[in-house]
């Protein structure tokens, strides 16, 4: 997980306020807990600070669904047993001839696949539990058999 | 697409990316077959008397140790292929020798009873297609053959089971502890005494036949009205479940009886077991614990444990096993009076005590080969990555030769 100083070391750190929050940190907290976006630090747009501008992107891009989904994965506990990757209604419907029947996934479009044993979580906002229709789903969760999946 | 060797359910649908002849990333396979496919830290180097040596000494060695033994073991082979199993047989009928696997402490005597066609089996793909009723008995398939569930049996919906695991299927674990298959199996688990299966199985006989069973009537009854509506019923029986009955498998075969909807499957460990099982039942008519003397002797005495506790072998050759790791102590002290010849591809507490070493190649990754799956379908292994170390097979070759 990425913490508040980690953003807050990439931050133009002028406090000058522009965001809308008082400090730089203050935005930093927000950007974590997903209230504003990095566009609301306009100073950071600027050329000068592009490196750090894609840093910041890169690093709340793995985060964004789970922030916004409240999906965490667990791989240290994970056996990589598939059972989530089958289960998981989304992988279902996008990958019929594939995680559906129990094979390995055939696309992109899965939110759940096994990479060296360990399950990886992309696509999270395809999640059920996300969007305007949300569904409290618990397909992934209710088969993991070491409750590596977790919703907050 | 490659074939994981970490298990008898030979997942085949597993994508490997290799960079400069290393394994980067592997993707489908379990934890414990990205493992398998990774490969050991410690190779096995070539040894006689825990003193470097080369490839061809050891060999030579080898075949001497062999030659001169009065009554020679060839052992382990689940982790072999169809191929190094059949110059293993080959090899025991040469020396004259004793050879036994893995499985004469494990499935052997259930697989026996497949290959005499005992039971209604059935395929994965029939399993994943049209099982409705599934019945993980003695077998924890979530922890043994981590992708069982997801491939096959539960969660993947099949031709006739398109509503999946939701709708179409019912999960029950018996078993003497709540297994993690046993939790997935919510609501329909059965705990047993440890050796009780032979009870739960004349109780739910019983109680198939109409009658009201002696042996918790409820719980038992339930049961009976859930396996009689299968229209595709599957028992995986585990090794709990065949320790437990080893002396009289015909109560399954009775259980079988009354449910005419329900397959049998035995739920093997190594990849191949099943692969040597086939071989030598094939070549002798057993499955396991066989003495080429002549002619073929079948005794309770070849089986390794036996062997070990009766100390009537005098050398032994291990291809692809641990023996030193998983059996009881006891036994062990015989294996350390007698020189040991161990062809593995890794270092192991056995190479540790070995007379002599041999390292192979890892097969399903640095060889290729076939290997029979848990339900008998013939997997072919494919060859990952190159490598310098010989097949167990070629190595049995040239120790043949050397004899
Ligand atoms: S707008 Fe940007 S630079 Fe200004 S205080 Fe906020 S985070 Fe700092
Ligand atoms: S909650 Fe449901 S839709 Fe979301 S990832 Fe899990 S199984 Fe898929
Ligand atoms: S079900 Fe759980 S243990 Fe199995 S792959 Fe998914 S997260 Fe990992
Ligand atoms: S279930 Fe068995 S064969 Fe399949 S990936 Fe895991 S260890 Fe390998």
């Amino acid at each position: 997980m990425v913490t508040v100083m980690e953003l807050y070391q990439l931050l133009p750190k002028t406090n000058c306020k522009i965001c809308g929050e008082s400090t730089c940190m203050a935005f930093s907290v927000a950007l974590l807990g997903r209230k504003k976006n990095i566009s609301d630090c306009t100073p950071i747009l600027e050329e000068n600070f592009k490196k750090q501008k894609e840093k910041l992107e890169s690093l709340l891009l793995p985060s964004a669904g789970a922030g916004e989904t409240g999906m965490i994965v667990h791989p240290e506990i994970c056996t990589g047993c598939g059972n989530c990757v089958v289960a998981c209604p989304v992988d279902v419907a996008n990958d019929p001839r594939g995680a559906a029947i129990g094979c390995a996934p055939t696309n992109d479009k899965v939110i759940f696949r096994v990479i060296d044993g360990k399950v990886v979580a992309s696509n999270i906002k395809e999640c059920r539990r996300f969007g305007k229709n949300k569904v409290l789903c618990y397909a992934c969760i209710d088969p993991c058999p070491t409750g590596a999946i977790e919703f907050v | 697409m490659a074939t994981c060797p970490g298990c008898a359910l030979l997942c085949d649908d597993i994508e490997v990316i290799v960079e400069n002849n290393m394994i980067k990333e592997t993707k489908n396979a379990c934890r414990r077959g990205a493992a398998r496919i990774k490969g050991c830290i410690n190779r096995l180097a070539p040894s006689i008397a825990q003193k470097p040596s080369d490839l061809e000494s050891a060999i030579r060695k080898a075949a001497e140790i062999l030659r001169n033994a009065k009554s020679p073991m060839l052992f382990g082979w689940s982790n072999s292929t169809c191929e190094a199993q059949a110059k293993g047989i080959q090899l025991a009928k040469k020396l004259g020798a004793v050879i036994d696997d893995t499985s004469s402490f494990c499935q052997g005597l259930l697989i026996e009873k497949f290959l005499q066609k005992k039971f209604r089996t059935c395929t994965l793909e029939e399993v994943r297609n049209n099982a409705d009723i599934l019945v993980y008995w003695g077998s924890d398939a979530q922890d043994s053959e981590p992708r069982h569930l997801s491939r096959f049996s539960y969660f993947p919906r099949g031709e006739s089971r398109q509503r999946g695991y939701e709708e179409d299927r019912i999960a029950i674990a018996i078993d003497v502890r709540e297994s993690n298959t046993a939790k997935i199996c919510k609501g329909h688990f059965y705990r047993i005494q440890p050796k009780g299966d032979r009870e739960f199985i004349l109780a739910l006989i019983d109680a198939l036949s109409g009658k009201v069973p002696a042996y918790e009537p409820k719980k038992i009854l339930e049961l009976a009205s859930i396996l009689k509506k299968a229209e595709f019923g599957v028992i995986f029986a585990g090794i709990g479940l065949t320790y437990s009955i080893k002396d009289d498998f015909d109560i399954l075969v009775l259980l079988a009886d009354k449910i005419p909807n329900f397959h049998i499957m035995p739920m093997v460990g190594h990849y191949n077991m099943r692969g040597f099982n086939e071989n030598l039942f094939r070549e002798t008519g057993f499955v396991n614990r066989v003495k080429f003397d002549g002619k073929v002797v079948h005794d309770n005495k070849y089986s390794i444990v036996e062997a070990f506790q009766e100390k009537s072998i005098d050398a032994l050759l291990i291809v692809g096993s641990d023996p030193l790791s998983s059996l009881p102590r006891s036994l062990i002290r015989h294996l350390t009076s007698i020189p040991v010849i161990c062809i593995d591809p890794c270092v192991t507490m056995t190479s540790k005590i070995a007379a002599v070493t041999i390292p192979c190649a890892a097969s399903g990754i640095e060889s290729a080969g076939t290997a029979i799956r848990m339900d008998g379908k013939i997997i072919e292994l494919s060859k990952i990555i190159g490598s310098d170390y010989l097949a167990d097979e070629e190595l049995l070759t040239r120790l043949m030769g050397a004899l």
